[in-house]
C-alpha cells in the first residue's frame, strides 16, 4: 500500500461555538503525535472574549428544561464515545470521561429535589427552595489527567445550567482542544463551553479576577495559583471550589452533590397561602 | 364642619407601655466565655456596652485580644473530638436543652436584646428570640440525621468553626451560626458584634445551664480586630461570617490559599417590586415591614422600592401617610414601631448617605416625629425622584430610609431589580400568581417574598446571590457547610 500523506489538524481555541485563533496571534509549539504541533497561546483578551461568550449563552442554557439539558449532556457522551479514537488521551481515560458525562446527564432533573424542596415553615406560606445555576463558571483543568480532570469539572457545571470557560491542561492541552470538536457536534449550544489553551499563569488570573465570573473551580493542584485565585475571587465575592484532580469515575461521583451545589444558588421563595 | 386640619390636630397618644427590665439579671461585668467558664481577658480590654436609646452603659464586657482568641480556638480544638464522638442523639439532646432554655428565658433575652441593640421590644419578643429557639430546636433534630443532608454518604464534621455575627440580630444570628455547626459535630468560637455582645453572653450562661461540655462553644466579644485575629488563627477548619460585603471580601482574601471552607452572608440592596395589579394597602404594609423592620438594620431590607408608574403616586401617598403614623421611640415600649439606631457610628453612616441623596437631587421626606433627647435616632425617611445611579439607590444604607424608583414594564422591573452587585432578597407585589412565579424566577436574589416581606424560618434557606455572599443558612442547606463526605 502506498503511504498516504496525512492531513494535519490546525488546533484552535473554542470560543462562542467557533474555532478561533488567539486574538494575540501567538502560539506554542508542543509535542504531538506523530509530529510536534502549534497550539494557540491564549491571551487575557481571549479570556475576556470567552467570558463574554459564556455570559451571552448563560440565560438560554439556564432556561433549557432539565430534560433537554440532560439529553444534550447525554448526546455529548454519545459524541465522545464515537470519537474515542480521535481524542489524544488513553482509551481508559476517555471511557471514564464518557461515563462521568452519562452520570451527570442524569443529574439535570434530580439535583433540584435533592438540594431543595418545600420548606415546612411554621406560618401560612408555601415556601420552597430551588437551586439555580450560579451563571458563568471558570474551570482550571489539571495537568493530569488532562481529559478526565476537565470533563469531571465540566459535567456538573453544565448539568445545573451554568456556562463554562475552561483553561486547559498546560502540559497536555490537546485532549481538551479535541474535546471542543466533540462539543461542536453534540448539540451543546455555542458559548456554553469555551476552551482556552495557553499559559496558566497568564490566563487564570484574568479569569479569576473577572467580575462577570460567578464561580471558579480550581483543579490545578497548584497551591500558589490557588491562593492567587482566592485573592482575585474575593474582589467580587466569586465562589471558589478547589478540587484535587479527578483521577477516576469513582472520584468524580463520590460526592456529586457537593460538586453540583458549589455551582448553584439556592433561591427560597415565599408565597402566602390564603389571606 | 370638620376640616382635614382639625382632624389631624387631635393627638391620639398611646399611653406608654414599657416592658419592665426588672426580671433581667445582668451582671455588672462579663468576662470572656472560654472553655465553659467566664474568664478575665488575658490581653484584651473591658468595654461598656451602651444602650443606644439612652447612651447609658448596660454592662461592662470583656473584649478578646489575640491571645484570648488563641485560647478559645485551643479550647474548641480540645473539645472537638469528644463532641463529634458523642452520638448524634446526645448532641441533639444538648441542643434541645438550649432551645428550651431560650424559651424559658425568652422575656429576659428580649428585654436585653432591646436594651443593648435598640430594637423594638415587640420585634425582639416576637421575632428574634422565638426564632433563635426555633433554630436550635430545628438543628437539634438534625444531629442524628446528618448523613441525610449529604445524600446518605458517610460524613464527618469539619472541626473547629470560627463564626462572626453582626449587631442587627445578635442572638438570632448566634443561633443561626451555632446550631448547625454543633449539630454536625463541630465545635465553635463565636464572636458577637462590638455593640451588641450581651445576649450572646446570656446564651453562654444558657450553655452552662445546659451542661454543654466545656470548649464546645466559646463566645468572645470584640471589635473588628478580634474578628480579624479569629479568621487568621491557624487552627480553624471553617469560617462563617455575617456582616458587610466589605468585611466579607477582606475575610475571603484573608483565607486565600488556606483551603478553609467559607460561608458569607453579606449586604444587600433588595428590590421590593410593586406591580399595578397588587393589593395596594396590603403592599403598603409590606413595604413598611420591609424597610422599617428593625430600623432598616436588616441585610435583606426592601430598601429599593420599585413601583409601576401607573400606581406610583397612589402607593407613595399611602406609604407616606402610613409612615407618619409610625411610632418612633423607646425600644422597650410595646407600642414602638421604630427603635433606636444601633450606634452613633451607624447613625453617622445613615446621615451621610441621606445627605448624599439630597445633594444628588433626590427629593427627601422625613417624618416629623419628636425624637428623644438622648440616644441615636433617625426618623423614617422616603426618597422620591431617585435615579438608579444615586448612591441611595445603589449603596446599602442599613437604616430606616427607602428609595423609590419607578418602572413601566415587567421586563424593566426585572432589569432594574437585578442591576446591582448585591442579590440577597426581593419582594413582589401582584395579585397574579403566574406573574409572581415568573418574576420570582427571574430575580437574582436568594430569597423572594411574594405579597409578604421579611419572613424567616429555620427550615427555609437564607443567603445571597452575587456580592451578597455564598452558602446558605437554614434547613438542610444550612447544615451542609459544616459537613464533609468521607471516603
Amino acid at each position: 500500500m502506498t503511504s498516504r500523506l496525512p492531513v494535519r489538524k490546525t488546533y484552535k481555541l473554542f470560543v462562542g461555538g467557533s474555532f478561533v485563533r488567539s486574538e494575540s496571534g501567538r502560539y506554542d509549539r508542543i509535542e504531538g503525535e506523530p509530529s510536534a504541533v502549534n497550539i494557540p497561546r491564549g491571551s487575557r483578551k481571549d479570556v475576556r472574549d470567552a467570558v463574554a461568550a459564556a455570559r451571552k449563552a448563560s440565560g438560554g442554557w439556564a432556561a433549557r428544561t432539565a430534560y433537554n439539558r440532560g439529553q444534550i449532556l447525554y448526546r455529548f457522551a454519545e459524541a465522545l464515545e464515537s470519537r474515542r479514537a480521535d481524542i489524544g488521551a488513553p482509551a481508559d481515560e476517555v471511557g471514564e470521561a464518557i461515563d462521568v458525562l452519562v452520570h451527570y446527564a442524569g443529574w439535570t432533573d434530580k439535583f433540584q429535589p435533592v438540594l431543595g424542596g418545600i420548606n415546612p415553615v411554621a406560618a401560612p406560606f408555601l415556601s420552597f427552595s430551588v437551586p439555580e445555576p450560579t451563571g458563568v463558571v471558570g474551570v482550571v483543568a489539571p495537568d493530569e489527567p488532562a481529559l478526565l480532570g476537565l470533563v469531571a469539572e465540566l459535567a456538573p457545571a453544565l448539568a445545573v445550567g451554568n456556562t463554562v470557560v475552561a483553561v486547559l491542561s498546560n502540559g497536555r492541552p490537546l485532549p481538551g482542544l479535541d474535546l471542543g470538536e466533540v462539543l461542536g457536534i453534540a448539540d451543546v449550544p455555542g458559548g456554553v463551553v469555551n476552551l482556552l489553551s495557553g499559559r496558566r499563569a497568564e490566563l487564570v488570573p484574568a479569569l479569576a479576577g473577572h467580575h462577570a465570573l460567578n464561580a471558579i473551580v480550581d483543579a490545578s493542584a497548584d497551591a500558589e495559583l490557588g491562593a492567587e485565585i482566592d485573592k482575585l475571587a474575593a474582589e467580587s465575592v466569586t465562589r471558589v471550589r478547589h478540587a484535587a484532580p479527578t483521577r477516576s469515575y469513582t472520584d468524580a461521583t463520590a460526592d456529586p452533590l457537593s460538586r453540583l451545589e458549589a455551582l448553584t444558588e439556592l433561591k427560597t421563595a415565599w408565597h402566602p397561602v390564603g389571606a | 364642619m370638620a376640616t382635614q386640619e382639625q382632624r389631624t390636630s387631635i393627638t391620639w397618644d398611646y399611653a406608654p407601655a414599657p416592658e419592665s427590665p426588672e426580671h433581667v439579671r445582668l451582671r455588672d461585668s462579663y468576662g470572656l466565655f472560654i472553655d465553659g467558664s467566664f474568664v478575665d481577658p488575658g490581653d484584651g480590654t473591658r468595654v461598656a456596652s451602651v444602650n443606644p436609646a439612652t447612651e447609658e452603659p448596660v454592662a461592662e464586657v470583656a473584649f478578646a485580644g489575640p491571645g484570648d482568641v488563641r485560647r478559645a480556638v485551643q479550647a474548641a480544638r480540645a473539645a472537638q473530638a469528644g463532641w463529634a464522638a458523642l452520638s448524634g442523639l446526645d448532641r441533639g439532646k444538648y441542643l434541645f436543652r438550649v432551645a428550651r432554655l431560650i424559651q424559658e428565658r425568652a422575656r429576659e433575652l428580649a428585654v436585653v436584646e432591646s436594651m443593648d441593640g435598640g430594637k423594638p421590644i415587640r420585634e425582639s419578643r416576637d421575632v428574634d428570640v422565638p426564632l433563635a429557639a426555633a433554630h436550635f430546636f430545628h438543628y437539634a433534630g438534625w444531629a442524628d440525621k446528618v448523613s441525610y443532608a449529604m445524600g446518605g454518604r458517610t460524613v464527618e464534621p469539619l472541626g473547629v468553626a470560627a463564626q462572626i455575627v453582626p449587631w442587627n440580630f445578635p442572638l438570632l444570628m448566634a443561633a443561626w451560626k451555632l446550631a448547625p455547626a454543633l449539630a454536625a459535630g463541630n465545635t465553635a468560637v463565636l464572636k458577637p458584634a462590638e455593640t451588641t455582645p450581651l445576649t450572646a453572653l446570656l446564651l453562654a450562661e444558657i450553655l452552662q445551664e445546659a451542661d454543654l461540655p466545656p470548649g464546645v462553644v466559646s463566645i468572645i466579644p470584640g471589635d473588628g480586630a478580634t474578628g480579624s485575629a479569629l479568621v487568621r488563627e491557624p487552627d480553624i477548619d471553617k469560617v462563617a461570617f455575617t456582616g458587610s460585603t466589605g468585611v466579607g471580601k477582606d475575610i475571603q482574601a484573608a483565607l486565600a490559599g488556606r483551603g478553609i471552607p467559607l460561608t458569607l452572608e453579606l449586604g444587600g440592596k433588595s428590590a421590593n417590586v410593586v406591580f399595578e395589579d397588587a393589593a395596594i394597602d396590603q403592599a403598603v404594609e409590606g413595604i413598611v415591614n420591609g424597610i422599617f423592620f428593625n430600623q432598616g438594620h436588616v441585610c435583606c431590607a426592601g430598601s429599593r422600592l420599585l413601583i409601576q408608574e401607573s400606581v406610583a403616586e397612589t402607593v407613595v401617598s399611602k406609604l407616606w401617610s402610613r409612615m407618619e403614623r409610625l411610632r418612633v421611640g423607646d425600644p422597650l415600649d410595646t407600642n414602638t414601631d421604630v427603635g433606636a439606631i444601633n450606634s452613633r457610628e451607624q447613625l453617622h453612616r445613615i446621615e451621610a448617605l441621606v445627605a448624599s441623596g439630597e445633594e444628588e437631587g433626590a427629593v427627601r421626606r422625613t417624618v416629623s416625629c419628636s425624637l428623644p433627647d438622648r440616644g441615636f435616632w433617625f426618623a423614617p425617611t422616603l426618597f422620591t425622584d431617585v435615579a438608579p445611579a444615586h448612591r441611595i439607590a445603589a449603596e446599602e444604607i442599613f437604616g430606616p430610609v427607602v428609595s423609590v424608583l419607578t418602572f413601566r414594564t415587567q421586563a424593566e422591573a426585572i432589569e432594574k431589580a437585578n442591576s446591582t452587585p448585591y442579590g440577597l432578597a426581593a419582594g413582589i407585589w401582584t395579585d397574579k400568581g403566574s406573574k409572581a412565579f415568573e418574576v420570582a424566577a427571574a430575580l437574582q436574589a436568594g430569597v423572594v417574598w411574594q405579597n409578604t416581606y421579611n419572613h424567616f424560618d429555620p427550615s427555609a434557606a437564607f443567603g445571597g446571590y452575587k456580592e451578597s455572599g455564598f452558602g446558605r443558612e437554614g434547613g438542610m442547606s444550612g447544615l451542609r457547610p459544616y459537613l464533609r463526605v468521607t471516603r
